[in-house]
């Protein structure tokens, strides 16, 4: 609006209009849904990783307290280092391919992932532990049937935050040194100055972040229809 | 009249001078909860735990499933010390306990499952107590759907169909209307005059324990220990009126008195 009312000029902010014809443009002829799939795919490609080993790791911890004790320090002190500034490291380890930026996210997603989830099974009721032992329940049917599927709802609410937090993570890898996905497309554009285009990027991405979260949320509900308040 | 199942018959579980200490709470003085005492309880007993609230009742009981264990003495079920919980002293919690992701059915077959019962074998018994507690059509509902008294039944149920040689319920009542509790007595007695299950129930409502128990044992203000142990010879099967007869007012009258001095020096203490 501010950019239509001819108030800021229109190199540095495209107007809605102009972004919509340059976000056209850029679907049509530069084949950006490319850039849009790639990124898609690096984004749930580091995640999936992270939560895999994430998960069953921090249930772990959560349920056995010797394990905890010997992870927690390191993966507490991992969490507060930011994935983003170990991209140059990355990049000099695993270059500039794929597998550097499914790193990144999977540094960016794994700590946290790891420290929310014994934080969750940790925190399962005492009492309910303490009827499932005293119908005969073993530790493992205890880890089994007590404290995942008493977990599994907070379990997904926090990959669902943790999934957001990817997307933040797969832009910056992309801003740098990437030849592809929609990061790329926005370095690209600033280079030619085209604010329409990066802000069509920065749209692009919200809508994908708010449609995998819907998705996310319609799956935590059907899969826990027992939690629903 | 049935006979009354008498004392003296071999004990199933033993309490044998268990007391309990808790250390003190930010360099405090230690807690004593639980003064070295002993109860013997037979085959078939049904032992009410009386006591005024605070003198460690439930903290014996939890002792005896093997969730806490005894600063002193200890615990025998048939003779053989007990030293965790297990499946063969089933309990029914004062909080509602029931697994909120299992439906009523699954909650009532989570210790058959556990023992590896085969499923056609496990649906049956599960049936047998869902009728057995009056749940017939709420198999499929969720804990969260159930009200306070059917939660508990559950619980019961639960409890019940892993076929335990001991029963502990832990003022499993205490949270219900003064209807729903009246009727849930009735439930337990029923089942117990049906399947003759050996019972620790803990409460601090004088009345039901006489309704219910076959035996009182009251307990000291803290540190509580066993102060009498006295025999209920109400007939069998019990029906609720017999809470209006000269002799429940006599067990009544004296059950009062004992608990009210213990009350008394609860509160003194600050209990």
């Amino acid at each position: 609006m501010a950019t239509l009312g001819g108030f800021v000029n229109r190199t540095f902010l495209a107007d809605p209009i102009t972004m919509i014809v340059s976000g056209w443009r850029l679907l049509v002829l530069h084949g950006f849904y490319v850039d849009i799939g790639v990124t898609i795919w690096r984004v749930v490609g580091g995640f999936v990783i992270a939560a895999v080993i994430g998960v069953p790791l921090g249930a772990a911890m959560g349920a056995y307290k010797p394990i905890e004790a010997f992870f927690e320090p390191f993966i507490s002190f991992a969490r507060y280092l930011p994935a983003s500034g170990f991209i140059p490291l990355l990049i000099l380890w695993a270059g500039i391919g794929e597998k550097e930026k499914l790193a990144v996210i999977f540094i960016g997603s794994f700590f946290q992932i790891v420290l929310m989830v014994a934080v969750i099974v940790g925190s399962t009721r005492r009492d309910l532990v303490e009827a499932a032992y005293t119908l005969g329940a073993s530790a493992g049917g205890i880890v089994r049937r007590v404290l995942l599927p008493s977990s599994a709802p907070d379990i997904a609410e926090s990959l669902r935050l943790v999934l957001g937090w990817a997307w933040t993570y797969v832009i910056v890898a992309e801003l740098i040194g990437a030849s592809s996905g929609i990061g790329h497309m926005i370095t690209d554009s600033q280079a030619l100055l085209d604010t329409g285009q990066i802000i069509f990027g920065i749209v692009v991405i919200g809508v994908i972040g708010l449609v995998s979260d819907y998705l996310f949320k319609t799956l935590n509900q059907r899969l826990f229809p027992w939690s629903l308040a | 009249m049935e006979p009354r199942l008498s004392v003296g018959s071999v004990p199933t579980l033993a309490i044998e001078d268990v007391g309990r200490t808790f250390p003190g709470v930010r360099g405090g003085p230690p807690t004593r909860a639980i003064e070295p005492t002993s109860l013997r309880i037979a085959d078939n007993d049904f032992i009410c735990l009386l006591g005024p609230s605070g003198c460690g009742k439930s903290t014996l009981l939890r002792i005896v499933a093997g969730l806490d264990r005894p600063t002193t003495g200890r615990v025998l079920l048939d003779g053989e010390p007990v030293t965790g919980p297990g499946a063969e002293r089933g309990m029914v919690f004062q909080s509602y306990t029931l697994f909120p992701w299992l439906t009523v059915a699954e909650n009532i077959g989570f210790g058959l499952r556990e023992k590896g019962t085969a499923p056609a074998e496990r649906r049956r018994i599960i049936a047998h107590y869902v009728e057995r507690v009056g749940l017939g059509g709420f198999e499929h509902h969720y804990p969260r759907m159930l009200s306070g008294g059917m939660q508990q039944r559950t619980a019961l149920a639960r409890a019940l169909a892993n076929d335990p040689k001991v029963l502990l319920l832990d003022e499993p009542f205490g949270a219900l209307d003064n209807q729903t509790r009246a009727l849930m007595q009735e439930l337990l007695l029923g089942i117990w005059e049906a399947d003759r299950k050996t019972v620790l129930f803990v409460t601090h409502d004088i009345d039901e324990a006489i309704f219910i128990g076959n035996r009182v044992a009251v307990m000291t203000a803290r540190p509580g220990r066993i102060k009498s142990d006295i025999a209920i010879d109400l007939s069998h099967p019990r029906h609720y009126t017999v809470k209006t007869t000269p002799e429940f007012s006599a067990y009544k009258a004296r059950l009062t008195e004992e608990i009210r001095i213990e009350s008394i020096r609860a509160v003194e203490m600050g209990a």
